[in-house]
């Protein structure tokens, strides 16, 4: 932390941070959303391969969108591995779309009244281009459902932007140098995305808003869950700054510390802007020169790069000295933002990937290379110098982005998307895409969304995560129960279940959220139990009046077993409740056999012996029973 | 006007017309020019609403409904769809449909029409480098929507294609002509005079080869036609298409494109040729004889397949691989002749089991002159149909059969219907394909009526349309599944 100048004492609302989300959750279909596969079947194995470009097109103003531009310049070669089972000619834009996935349109719609959006009355299918390659044909085929919704939170209204259904795209496999390969099984799933208002004001509250929305996708148990399942894209900005889109964060713990060190990164950059200023650059006037290197240079990188034959060239960052070195995050520097864009656009994705002389760690250019840089560019003590070396073409475009990014810095924050990185840190990704990537789908007609059938939606929606979780609170729930409840819908059915045929909460609170968790740690891989399986053992334990202990015993022995056949398993477990003769011989037999009993006091005596009996009857007996039926054997003698 | 109607309309107006720039309306409009329509495709209930709020097609407005409001542009809408919702263009660029039921309130606050335009360049001229014109009939290889006729245009002059695929200024100077706009279903042998005859034109001007764009779906009749009605030519003719319109990223117009205009400049073929992608991968375009290709698939990119034959080269990178040495050179010696004849009165009759005789006798009746059978098998059809067969035959009408099998022979000899049917004056057409079988009997028909003399040009082959022989590589439908094809599409890009 060295490195970062009061990164402690930051305080994020203070700069006037402003976060949104963007949460892209996969639905529960059979289907994918264009096309008839199977959705769900995951493999990494696959059947054949298909190349392709991405080009960019035209807006119609003859003009580029900006990712377009940078997609281009990559000139990648897309790779995609098909897999027969997941994908089929219409993933590979050999094939028109089938109709819209009806199944999936219908859950989009419940989760947008869900989120008290409105739902739109025809649904238009648009295309959203992509020129990373991620979907074969360029596009996503996306449509809005819903739109301005809200969500309960703190007592205010977070906004709910707009919520709409599209299809997943590729995973990638592996991306370095000019190839990119790329999955297909997961393309084309239906997901819904949910953009929220730029309405959280701190780091903590980006997560907590991300739970509401988890757990409001999750009320209707028709969502996808495990790995994969849902992507978060978190938006972040600074007052004077621009909004930055952190792409597919998986996690929502990851929400604070991300969205707190990007905060802290813009301020950084726009405090390097006034420095910038004030050192009189200028974002028009500023020209950079370039020189070619041959061998001048002894560092071992560049004498690798030459035994390689690969281009070395410099570009001398005018009044620049020491601002590469500019702190912007606890373990990154301005000159890593730069890297980060060299490394995406240039595929020069060697790291390190540029060498400059603000740089004084030993890895660094020597005291003598300075002195042959100095003498063959004639920089100054103002100036720093960046090198970068690879295949010629790459070099060239390596060092536009040099330019490119240096020249964006005298503007403030530029328009990006971020990938995350480990520490909580993020590095760039691509230049953020504005709105000219959408253009309407002419492959797919519109589909009227009439008011009966969303009327029809809106009488059977699940009861909202606020709602219960107010309830929960007035049975004096402790917290982590009524987060567990609120994040697996199935408990939280398990614990109404219980309510409804008389358990007390506490208990039910208990069986549904503790038991059922340590159901999981002992067995491992075990399935949860369905919601049938949880009513009929609900029921049984109402039914024979087991005592909590017992319950626990049971849900273990079941557990192990891998059993939910309920009675059965307690005959071969000998979990059958003890009735009153049991009882009452189980008392008679340690009152006569265990002597010492008689030689304690009376109130000791009986809890003793109350204590041996239910440990004998393995813990299946009415407690109340039990100590009846003690009490009356003492009071007899 | 009530007082939530007047507090929404200060919203409306103080909100800020979105900052976007409104230049995303692409391909929305398919419907045709309507002079200066403002309600642009809406009518019914939808009609009426735009009319109540005195809005119109392009209005940026602010519309009131009961399930919240919006902001948006009013976009023109399908013909075909139903008159009841508005479609509004929001500020993030997606479309939504507004059920006008809902709507109370709608406030005009701009009007923003868009116009597609492609930029304008100028295309390089280098005198070292070969001349290529380019001929257009429609189609997808290059088209933009003009929104404010609703017309698809495409995307054309030298300027504007160098702007959209600027590689092609490596290849060569580059010079194009407009024949017609039509879309492919719509080409007619008209058409194919014309674009003869531009051929010889251009070719005498000085271009060192030909490209012609074509819509694919009937690119293989348009490249038949042009194979028998430019007789000779000293440079390639070069038929191209795109099957994934060039709005989208994945498009396979420009790589198309590129190859063509490439093969037009460089190769060693003349003849008519069609050149698309041969994998669905971006790898290389083949080039296909235009009398023996056909397009084989509704949507693929690989979809035009040579038929009982290998194709005649590969194209890519710059580079053309000759697969087939049977071709004619090069010349630029060689003076362009055309034949340009076509008589119409010829149809093609795809047979099915259970075919009834008044198929034949209505085009007998309705003054046909040729009739292409595709025949089962080895080019059969039914015994109820041979009087009706016999009657066409008398009255003068040339029947020629092919096989629906698309490969091989047909062969009339093997069972004694075939016999039977020849008897009746029904002549066998080799292994023509019934598209291409068609355009050629329309073509000879349009020289003589002479039943010898159209037999005589029909089994003649002008343009490689019939081969002597059947190479052992030239009918290749793999099957997926079988565990040899499984490690070829492991190994080779699809
Ligand atoms: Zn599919």
């Amino acid at each position: 932390m060295k490195n970062s100048p009061a990164l402690q004492s930051f305080d994020p609302q203070a700069v006037g941070f402003r976060s949104g989300l963007e949460v892209h959750q996969q639905l529960l279909t059979d289907h994918k959303l264009f096309c008839r596969c199977p959705a769900g079947v995951y493999s990494d194995d696959y059947d054949a391969q298909a190349l392709r470009h991405m080009r960019p097109t035209l807006s119609e103003l003859g003009e580029y969108d900006g990712t377009a531009l940078m997609e281009f310049k990559t000139k990648k070669d897309i790779l995609y591995r098909l897999n027969k089972r997941s994908v089929c000619t219409y993933e590979m834009d050999d094939n028109p779309p089938f109709l819209i996935n009806e199944q999936a349109v219908e859950i989009a719609m419940e989760i947008a009244l869900l989120l008290n959006c409105s739902i739109v009355g025809e649904l238009h299918v648009a295309r959203k281009q992509y020129l990373d390659g991620s979907i074969p044909a360029g596009f996503q085929r996306t449509a809005i459902v819903g739109l301005n919704g809200w969500l309960p939170y703190k007592g205010r209204r977070i906004g709910v932007v707009q919520l709409a259904v599209e299809e997943d795209a590729c995973r990638e496999i592996r991306d370095r140098g000019h190839l990119r390969i790329y999955a297909t099984d997961r393309l084309s799933m239906p997901l819904i995305e949910v953009v929220t208002a730029p309405d959280m004001r701190t780091p903590q509250e980006v997560a907590e808003v991300g739970w509401l929305i988890a757990e409001t996708l999750r009320a209707t148990g028709k969502i996808r869950r495990g790995l994969g399942s849902v992507r978060q894209d978190v938006n972040v900005s600074v007052a004077g700054g621009t909004r930055v889109e952190i792409k597919g964060v998986p996690r929502i713990p990851l929400f604070p510390s991300l969205t707190y060190f990007e905060a802290y990164r813009q301020h950084r950059l726009l405090a390097l802007r006034d420095r910038m200023h004030r050192r009189g650059l200028d974002k028009e006037t500023e020209a950079y020169k370039r020189f070619e290197l041959g061998s001048e240079l002894e560092h071992p990188l560049l004498e690798q790069a030459r035994r390689d034959h690969q281009r070395i060239a410099a570009v001398v960052l005018r009044g620049m000295s020491g601002l590469l070195r500019w702190p912007i995050g606890p373990n990154r520097v301005f000159a890593d933002d730069i890297a980060g864009r060299v490394r995406v656009i240039a595929c020069l994705d060697h790291f390190p990937n540029l060498l400059h002389t603000d740089d004084r760690r030993p890895s660094a250019l020597s005291t003598c290379d300075r002195q042959a840089l100095k003498a063959l560019t004639g920089m100054t003590a103002d100036d720093c110098v960046v090198i970068v070396w690879g295949q010629p073409k790459d070099v060239e475009t390596g060092l536009n982005e040099v330019e490119i990014r240096v020249r964006e810095a005298l503007v403030g924050i530029p328009n990006e998307t971020r990938q995350r990185l480990p520490g909580g840190e993020t590095d760039f990704e691509r230049i953020l895409p504005g709105p000219d990537r959408m253009y309407p789908d002419t492959d797919s007609p519109p589909l009227a969304l009439p008011a009966a059938r969303v009327k029809a939606i809106r009488d059977r929606l699940p009861e909202p995560p606020w709602t219960r979780q107010a309830r929960y609170t007035e049975f004096g729930l402790p917290a982590h129960w009524m987060r567990s409840l609120l994040r697996e819908p199935v408990r939280a059915d398990a614990f109404d279940y219980a309510l409804k045929v008389g358990i007390k909460p506490k208990l039910a609170g208990w069986i549904t959220v503790e038991l059922l968790k340590y159901r999981r740690r002992i067995q491992r891989g075990a399935a949860e139990l369905n919601p049938t399986h949880l009513q009929a053992l609900l029921d049984y334990i109402v039914d024979n009046k087991i005592p909590r202990a017992g319950i626990r015993l049971f849900i273990e022995a079941g557990a192990r077993r891998g059993s939910t056949e309920w009675r059965r398993l307690a005959d071969e477990c000998n979990l059958n409740c003890a009735d009153r003769n049991t009882i009452e011989a189980a008392v008679e037999d340690a009152y006569v056999n265990r002597h010492l009993i008689r030689t304690l006091q009376p109130e000791a005596r009986r809890r003793c012996l109350t204590g041996i009996v239910i440990d004998k009857l393995n813990c299946l007996a009415d407690g109340r029973m039990v100590a009846d039926i003690v009490e009356g054997r003492l009071n007899a003698n | 006007m009530d007082r939530l109607d007047e507090e929404f309309i200060d919203i409306a107006l103080r909100a800020k017309p979105p900052a976007l720039p409104f230049n995303n309306y692409r391909h929305i409009i398919l419907i045709p020019a309507m002079g200066d329509d403002i309600y642009k495709g809406y009518r019914g209930a939808a009609l009426s609403t735009l009319k109540n709020f005195a809005v119109r097609v392009w209005s940026d407005v602010a519309v009131k409904t009961n399930n919240g409001e919006f902001i948006g542009i009013i976009l023109p809408r399908s013909e075909t769809a139903d008159d009841r919702h508005l479609v509004l263009k929001m500020p993030n660029g997606y479309n939504i449909g507004l059920d006008v039921d809902t709507i109370e309130n709608i406030i005009e606050r701009g009007f923003r029409e868009a116009h597609y335009k492609i930029p304008e360049k100028e295309f390089p001229f280098d005198p070292g480098k070969p001349n290529v014109t380019l001929l257009g009939t429609g189609g997808t290889i290059a088209s933009r929507l003009d929104y404010r006729t609703g017309a698809v245009i495409p995307a054309f002059s030298p300027g504007e294609l160098y702007g959209a695929v600027p590689e092609l200024a490596d290849i060569c100077n580059l010079k194009t002509h407009k024949l017609y706009g039509v879309f492919s279903e719509n080409i007619t042998p008209e058409h194919w005079l014309g674009a003869a005859n531009a051929i010889k034109t251009e070719i005498e001007a000085g271009a060192d080869g030909i490209v012609i764009g074509h819509g694919t779906d009937t690119m293989h009749y348009t490249a038949a036609a042009l194979s028998f009605m430019v007789r000779t030519t000293p440079t390639p003719i070069i038929m191209v298409g795109s099957q994934r319109s060039s709005d989208r990223p994945s498009s396979d117009a420009a790589l198309n494109l590129i190859n063509a205009t490439y093969s037009a400049a460089h190769c060693d073929i003349a003849e008519v040729m069609v050149c698309m992608f041969g994998p669905t991968s971006d790898e290389y375009a083949l080039l296909h004889r235009g009398t023996r290709v056909r397009k084989m698939h509704s949507s693929y990119r690989s979809t035009f397949r040579t038929i009982g034959e290998t194709p005649l080269a590969r194209v890519a990178s710059g580079k053309i691989d000759y697969i087939n040495n049977d071709y004619r050179r090069r010349d630029m010696s060689r003076s362009v002749e055309l034949d340009t004849v076509f008589d119409e009165r010829v149809s093609i009759v795809y047979y099915y089991p259970n075919m009834k005789p008044d198929i034949i006798d209505s085009l007998t009746d309705n003054g046909y002159k040729g009739i292409i059978i595709a025949g089962t098998g080895l080019g059969h059809v039914n015994k109820p149909l041979y009087p009706a067969l016999k009657r066409a035959c008398s009255s003068g009408i040339h029947i020629f059969m092919t096989v629906e099998t698309l490969w091989g022979y047909v062969q009339m000899f093997v069972y004694d219907t075939g016999r039977d049917i020849m008897e009746l004056g029904v002549v066998p057409g080799a292994n023509l394909t019934p598209e291409t079988a068609y355009v050629k009997l329309g073509w000879v028909l349009g020289h003589t009526h002479e039943r010898a003399k159209v037999n005589e040009m029909m089994l003649t082959s002008y343009a490689g349309e019939i081969t002597e022989r059947e190479p052992i590589d030239g009918y290749l439908i793999m099957q997926g599944g079988l565990p040899e094809m499984e490690i070829f599409l492991k190994n080779v890009h699809v």
